[in-house]
């Protein structure tokens, strides 16, 4: 073992150290930004001392680097907020395919794999393969180029079963004797790309918070499974920390909807279960007018928002801030209520209302307010809808039933800011709409929020 | 025995992941799955130590575009969770509460 291999090697001990210091640091919101840069420079650390490896081609490894950087800084300071959850998609794949391709191109230069290299090999190219082209699917999906809701076709799943064992066997194959089987590696290569798409097209627009964290968690396995390939720690330990964080961020989002892996992966919700609860829910709609909501809102001494997909739609985050400071000017105590899989990805909402200078102390978690609910004087539900309805609580029927919710029935007044009164993604009726307290506020998000403003603004 | 101690190292650090990441707050999640994206760009300086002089092409091409698309996830990940990261802001001193 040379002096600099193991320098090198020592150096990423450094790094991993570095990613997680800056991963507990993302636990607060007055650190995380700081943590971010601690986890860059780990990274950085990690590709400077890799470029003192003896040997390199670095005319290649610059081609490589300028491209990726400019293309990624435009990304990153082009994308706008709303669209966050096709960006993450988008990375996602990126990753999976990098470890796909550096799996390749590993087997490529050393074709003679002991068994164990094999079948890593083979579970990189794989899950790799899996990541990028069920990320694409899943950002077409979030980017509104192919259909939003749940594709499902006859024998899906006997076709998914299919897959995954010709799979088995193409690994099993492969793994005995790599030298001789380049065509059956290819193979792996052109199924794992099949089977993204066959696995997540069936998956529903509002399901897509569980298919990104997914999907995150495979590119950091596939990393994983890359450096398992190449022998080098650095990749285990940073891809394990990944896959970590993704199986964690699925699970929460799993819980917050009351269902398990399984029936989001294979039930294809949405385009199964569009209707259930026979008489619907009794009761009258009534509308209001942005002068009664503002007679409302003035009146009131605690107003909880309460977001949804729909705000991001409209891109109404910015309005909702200014109302908000508009309440508070007024003396109201104003919170953002937000439910775990409101929108398309974890955490979007939060992520839109900070780009709005909503302050983080105010975004309040769905368990911290619904114990406190009975003491809210008014709830705006913007753009949400499956994620406040009671039939979750009290419809065993439903399909929903059992799934969490932001309580918003029980504040003393709820507004419901809707377009029209079309059921959310789960395809049922609402009966918070027909409440005994609720009124509704038809029109643009944005729009009807700007004319509250308005009024507001016209009152001074 | 290198598998063996590779694995060790795989698993020890699934369960440091988990703990990590389950005290990351629910406002967080999403500058989380970014920054976590970041990390898996990791796989850049395996492709980097795939780009040797004596290869031929076919390996230059799948080593440089795995280098290519790494960069963009290490760039472009930790340059958005930073812009994301620094909108996320306490009340400002002084305000109305």
């Amino acid at each position: 073992m040379s002096t600099s291999f193991l320098a090198i090697n020592f150096a990423y001990v450094i790094s991993a150290a570095l990613f997680i210091f800056g991963l507990k640091m993302l636990s607060s919101p007055a650190t995380a930004r700081r943590g971010n840069l601690v986890s860059a420079v780990g990274m950085l650390l990690a590709i400077v001392v890799t470029l003192f490896t003896q040997g390199l081609d670095y005319k290649w490894i610059l081609v490589g680097v300028i491209i990726g950087t400019a293309v990624g800084l435009v990304a990153a300071y082009k994308v706008e907020m709303t669209s966050m959850p096709e960006m993450v998609a988008l990375f996602n794949g990126f990753g999976g395919l990098a470890s796909m391709l550096l799996a390749w191109a590993e087997y490529h230069q050393n074709p003679e794999l002991s068994v164990f290299i094999g079948i890593v090999a083979s579970l990189s190219a794989f899950i790799g393969g899996v990541t990028f082209s069920g990320s694409m699917v899943a950002f077409g999906k979030l980017s509104e180029m192919i259909p939003g809701k749940a594709v499902v076709f006859k024998g899906q799943h006997l076709i998914n079963a299919g897959i995954l064992l010709a799979v088995l066997a193409a690994t099993v194959l492969f793994a005995a004797n790599s030298e001789g089987l380049y065509g059956v590696f290819i193979l792996i290569v052109i199924i794992a790309l099949i089977f993204g798409v066959t696995s997540v097209i069936p998956i529903g627009g509002a399901d897509m918070p569980v298919v990104i964290s997914l999907l995150n968690s495979y590119s950091g396995l596939a990393a994983c499974a890359a450096g398992f390939v190449i022998g080098n720690n650095i990749l285990i330990v940073a891809g394990a920390l990944v896959g970590a964080s993704g199986i964690i961020l699925t699970k929460i989002m799993c819980k917050a909807m009351n269902r398990s892996l399984a029936n989001v992966l294979f039930s294809g919700f949405g385009a199964t279960t569009a209707k259930s609860a026979g008489d619907g829910p009794q009761g009258e709609v009534k509308p209001a007018t942005a002068e009664d909501v503002y007679c409302i809102l003035e009146a009131a001494s605690s107003v909880a928002f309460v977001p949804g997909y729909g705000l991001a739609v409209a891109q109404a985050q910015h309005v909702t801030r200014e109302l908000g400071d508009l309440l508070e000017a007024n003396g109201a105590e104003v919170l953002y209520a937000i439910h775990p899989v409101a929108g398309r990805m974890p955490g979007h909402m939060n992520v839109l209302l900070a780009e709005a200078n909503v302050p983080y102390d105010q975004l309040i978690e769905m368990d911290d307010i619904n114990p406190r609910m009975d003491s809210i004087d008014v709830c705006v539900v913007i753009g949400a809808n499956d994620v406040v309805n009671p039939a979750a609580l009290n419809d065993e029927s439903s399909s929903i039933y059992g799934m969490p919710i932001i309580e918003t029935h029980r504040a003393k007044t709820v507004i419901v800011l809707k377009r029209s009164m079309k059921p959310g993604f789960a395809g049922i009726e609402n009966a918070l709409f027909y409440g005994e307290n609720t009124r509704m506020y038809f029109g643009d998000a944005k729009a009807s929020i700007q004319a509250l403003v308005a009024e507001f603004k016209s009152a001074d | 025995m290198e598998a063996v101690f590779l694995t060790f190292v795989f698993v020890l650090a699934i369960f440091l992941g988990f703990e990590l990441i389950s005290k990351v707050p629910s406002t967080l999640h999403t500058p989380l799955m970014s920054g976590s994206n970041a990390i898996s760009g990791i796989t850049m300086i395996g492709a980097i130590a795939t780009l040797k002089g004596d290869h031929h092409a076919f390996a230059i091409v799948l080593g440089t575009l795995a280098v290519v698309f790494a960069t963009i996830n290490v760039v472009g990940g930790y340059a958005v969770t930073n812009r994301m990261l620094e909108m996320f802001k306490k009340k400002e001193q002084g305000g109305a509460k």
